[in-house]
């Protein structure tokens, strides 16, 4: 750690004087990331063990075996489709609400456009046990328990404010002349809205698209409270329900546990670009 | 995860708004351009109409269903009669008289401090680690996000399994080694447990404050180090005389947005231990659920929960003073 520490003049120094690559460092950051994914490494490694039949995994899936995965697709296809249509279901939702307001907040000068931002920031704040105890009720009287429409709209919680102050601050550094032009040419706000802003600002919309999805796909709050049967169960309740209970077939728990993080998986291989962006968030300029 | 630093850009550009509005305000337009201005003014609402009709409903009301509902003596049996008699503080003084409350109380404050602490500095020096340039350090960066990434309770479940008593990876690592003859009951010890999840979720919020804190790095100018470098000040005097009081702002609004987040927590632990075992783990998130959703004592959950609110709240005036302090420096 002390070594970490030097690291800024050293940097400097090292690079222009010798410009040698410093595979040295890489070979330490391989040995971080290793220590900080071997769980995930595990994950992989128990979902191909044969189950039952060993009581230990071995260290390595020396021998791949599938029968957990035949037990996870035979129990849990039919949630893991429920976690996509919800997942995409929140994505449009989301997209469709926020990006109207991103808009307004970033380009009109509303009265009481601070008001707005201000309750995003402490929505933030709040738990979401309070949320899903209030909704409970509500959902109850309203026919909303146990219904896929009922997910959706709960599960947008978690990306609506995200998606709002992430495509505003995209939008925030767009030209405003180019929809002034836009609107000298007769275009009307929502035409402008709809053929130049969201067009221009494709980027931030497929950034705020894919956190909405992951943070519907690992919404798991709103499934356990928000569910009283079987008839819509997210595949993060499926695992629960797995691990909820004595566990003696340990290799279909990690099958469905890699199947249900495929989507983080892909997106953080395919879709990094946007991925980081989100994380940063455009923000820490 | 934008949230915190957004902050300081935001309130900046309200003023610098709300001066705009001053300075049309007083131009005065004629009666016609005014109604068609209104017209305008409604118009650009409409935009963003459907966001605060959601906010409010799913954020908005809640907050306020809660606290009437803590109010009450909301069972099971209101669903059928709908009835829920006032009872006024009842539930409030249930609920905190409850030798659980301070064994939650206690629990949540362990829990938030240690998860804090663990992410923050681990984090941070990871941060400062990937400010050296190297082959691959974009690559293996973005790839240390992955645990951060992956559903909470796929995460449980992982761990439920790499921390089993039995036969799990981190008790036949350290009994290979020769450290350990028997396995160590990391999750169903009471003594234990409490340590192990949060040991889970320092390593589920490492990639969250790398990340931030990196980013804060890389905005001190590297002619800051040439300077204090002329001045004698290399290695940790740098990191204290510069890289540190650069950085505070960052560290302020990851260190409160950090204690907000894990308040909530709830996958986590749900997943690991459900609580237990003997309530160890039970925080005030996971107390007040199984009031509601177990023991379907809504009015006694809401109340549990709107004592979490107030906690979060208190920390949400930390953040709100600690951004404002980042706009003033």
């Amino acid at each position: 750690m002390t070594t970490a520490l030097k690291a800024p003049p050293l940097r400097a120094i090292a690079s222009k004087a010798t410009g040698r690559k410093n595979w040295g460092y890489t070979a330490l950051a391989i040995f971080f990331l290793a220590i900080m994914l071997f769980p995930v490494y595990w994950m992989v490694n128990a979902s191909l063990q044969p189950n039952g039949t060993t009581l230990e995994t071995s260290w390595f899936p020396v021998k791949p075996d599938f029968t957990g995965y035949a037990t996870a697709i035979n129990e849990q296809a039919g949630n893991l489709g429920t976690s996509l249509i919800i997942s995409l279901g929140s994505v449009a939702l989301s997209l469709a609400i926020a990006a109207p307001a991103a808009y307004a907040l970033a380009y009109f000068k509303v009265r009481g456009a601070g008001v707005v931002l201000f309750a995003i920031l402490i929505s933030q704040m709040i738990p979401g046990i309070v949320v899903a105890n209030a909704l409970y009720t509500a959902y109850n009287d309203l026919g909303l328990l146990n219904s896929i429409p009922g997910l959706i709209l709960a599960d947008s919680a978690h990306g609506i404010p995200f998606a709002i102050l992430i495509i505003r601050a995209f939008m925030n550094g767009m030209p405003a002349s180019v929809i002034e032009a836009a609107r000298v040419d007769g275009a009307g706000h929502l035409r402008a809205f709809w053929s130049i802003v969201l067009p221009l600002s494709r980027n931030s919309l497929i950034t705020a698209g894919l956190f909405t999805f992951l943070f519907a796909w690992s919404d798991f709050l709103f499934a356990l409270t928000l569910t009283t049967t079987e008839a819509v169960r997210p595949v993060t309740l499926g695992i629960f329900q797995y691990i909820g209970a004595y566990v003696n077939d340990w290799s279909s728990v990690m099958a469905t546990a890699v199947l249900a993080s495929i989507p983080a998986i892909v997106l953080l291989v395919a879709a990094q670009k946007y991925i980081a962006a989100g994380t940063t968030g455009g923000a820490v300029k | 995860m934008s949230l915190a630093t957004d902050l300081p850009h935001s309130e900046g550009r309200a003023t610098s708004e709300a001066s705009k509005t001053h300075g049309t305000g007083t131009e005065k337009p004629a009666p016609r351009r005014r109604s068609r201005q209104r017209r305008e003014r409604l118009f650009q609402w409409l935009f963003l109409v459907p966001a605060v009709v959601y906010m409010t409903l799913f954020f908005g009301y809640p907050v306020v269903k809660n606290v009437v509902m803590s109010f009450q003596e909301y069972t099971t049996s209101t669903f059928f009669t709908g009835e829920a008699p006032w009872v006024g503080f009842t539930n409030y003084v249930t609920v905190l008289s409850s030798s659980l409350f301070s064994t939650s109380l206690i629990n949540t404050a362990l829990f938030t401090l240690g998860s804090i602490i663990g992410q923050f500095v681990i984090g941070l020096a990871l941060a400062i680690f990937f400010q050296r340039k190297f082959p691959l350090n974009g690559i293996l960066r973005s790839l240390l996000l992955l645990p951060w990434l992956l559903p909470l309770i796929v995460s449980s479940a992982v761990w439920r399994w790499i921390l089993d008593k039995d036969s799990g990876a981190l008790n036949r690592f350290l009994g290979d080694l020769g450290i350990i003859d028997t396995g160590i009951p990391w999750l169903t010890s009471t003594s234990l447990a409490l340590i192990a999840v949060v040991g889970v979720n320092i390593w589920i919020g490492i990639p969250f404050n790398l990340t931030i804190l990196y980013g804060g790095l890389q905005e001190i100018p590297d002619e800051l180090y040439e300077a204090g470098s002329l001045d004698g000040a290399t290695g940790w005097k740098a990191f204290r005389h510069i890289t540190w009081p650069m950085l505070r702002p960052v560290v302020s609004v990851v260190l409160v947005l950090g204690v907000v987040y894990t308040l909530k927590v709830l996958d986590i632990i749900l997943g690991l231990t459900n609580g237990g075992p003997a309530n160890s783990t039970q925080t005030i998130a996971t107390q007040s659920y199984n009031l509601s959703f177990h023991e379907f004592k809504f009015g006694e959950g809401a109340a549990l929960g709107n004592v979490l609110v107030i906690i979060s709240l208190v920390f949400a005036v930390l953040y709100l003073r600690a951004s404002r302090r980042a706009v003033d420096e």
